[in-house]
């Protein structure tokens, strides 16, 4: 877990990735649940936010 | 030394010249050779997906290109994601999404195992299991509708045959209850062989030796098929996961042809939706959005989905 905020801290891809991951992942489960219509309206921006991340953060130094 | 006919007319040409004709670098022969290509995805990819999303902000309507075309700006994004109705599409989407790929990937990855062993038959059996996928989702469709036919449908029947149910008694089409999972059949049926061809390759390309240093280590067959097996095939079947998650959140034909959606909105699939909206409601603006929408979510899965084959491969 330390080396997980540590890569944070230190902009390393591993790390970055991970947390682009896990957003995108909720994203996705908020498009998709049946449980609350408030996840469902900001499932998009949270799936945009990670994509974009994602995209972003694969250029990060390993 | 003699020298052969094309050696000697090269030799005999100028310099000047033949630096005219071979002048070429190797990045150049590249570009050429990647050029169209390049032209092509750009044509027919990234054009369209960038005036997709410029699309989405405005009230366009393709019915009335005359139309003044006003900016909405994120209206079109707002109003889908505050719409009840596509918010259960999404989730008639998930169920479909979630249950094909689990019933293909448990079927498929058992069917690849038992044609993996050496019988006879076998590739008889590959070929006829091999046949749904090979079907067009329209004549599958069709046909899959007179199966679910209640009086006179083989699936009824079967069903009935089986639990001492009345065949006519249920209608899979034709419930609320029945028809998300009619769907499902359907396409576990068709594309399940797909899975399978996968994992065969996957189990094909596992050396032998391994397994006999196993055996020879007294490692047990389920010991074998978690510790072997199943970790080598992983990235195969990792790769048909993804393959079949795409292809299915996009479903369209099978589902129109099976239910048309119904009944209501139960099978009522996103992109069943998207069309509906683009094409008969001619709303293109609203159309796009959704579309964009769907595919930023195709996209990050996508990008999640790769990261973890590789991190497999790796391994």
């Amino acid at each position: 877990m330390s080396n997980f905020f540590s890569g944070l801290w230190r902009f390393r891809r591993g790390a970055w990735e991970m947390l682009a991951t896990l957003i995108i992942a909720i994203g996705v489960f908020m498009l998709m649940q049946p449980f609350a219509m408030w996840a469902y309206t900001y499932s998009f921006i949270t799936t945009l936010i990670g994509t974009v991340m994602f995209i972003v953060v694969s250029h990060f130094p390993d | 030394m003699s020298l052969d006919p094309v050696e000697q007319v090269a030799r005999a040409t100028p310099v000047t010249v033949a630096k005219k004709i071979r002048g070429l670098s190797d990045r150049a022969i590249a570009w050429i050779f990647v050029g169209p290509t390049i032209l092509l995805l750009l044509a027919i990819n990234i054009f369209p997906l960038i005036w997709t999303i410029n699309l989405s902000f405005t009230n366009y309507k393709a019915n009335r290109p005359n139309r003044p075309v006003e900016y909405v700006g994120l209206r079109n994004y707002e109003r889908i994601l505050n719409d009840s109705d596509i918010w259960l599409n999404m989730q008639a989407t998930a169920h479909f999404l979630v249950w094909t790929i689990v019933f293909q990937v448990l079927i498929g990855f058992t069917l690849a195992w038992l044609i993996n062993k050496k019988f006879k038959g076998n590739d008889l059996w590959t070929t006829i299991i091999v046949l749904p996928m090979m079907l067009s989702p329209a004549v599958v469709g069709n046909f899959w509708t007179f199966f679910y036919q209640p009086q006179i449908g083989l699936f009824n029947y079967v069903v009935g045959f089986f639990t001492g149910a009345d065949p006519s008694s249920f209608e899979m089409l034709g419930s609320v209850d029945l028809a998300p999972w009619a769907i499902v059949i359907v396409d576990t049926w068709m594309w399940t062989p797909f899975v399978m061809l996968i994992c065969l390759a996957g189990l094909r390309s596992i050396p032998n030796y391994i397994y006999e240093a196993a055996a020879i280590d007294r490692a047990s067959k389920w010991r074998q098929f978690w510790t072997i097996t199943l970790p080598m095939v992983l990235p195969f079947l990792m790769l048909a996961v993804l393959f079949r998650g795409i292809e299915n959140f996009k479903m369209f034909d099978l589902v129109v042809q099976l239910t048309g959606g119904g009944p209501g909105s139960t099978t009522e699939l996103a992109s069943i939706n998207l069309k509906r909206e683009a094409f008969e409601k001619w709303r293109t603006g609203y159309s796009s959005a959704f579309a964009i929408i769907l595919f930023v979510t195709v996209f990050g899965l996508a990008s999640i989905y790769v990261k973890a084959l590789n991190k497999v491969k790796e391994r």
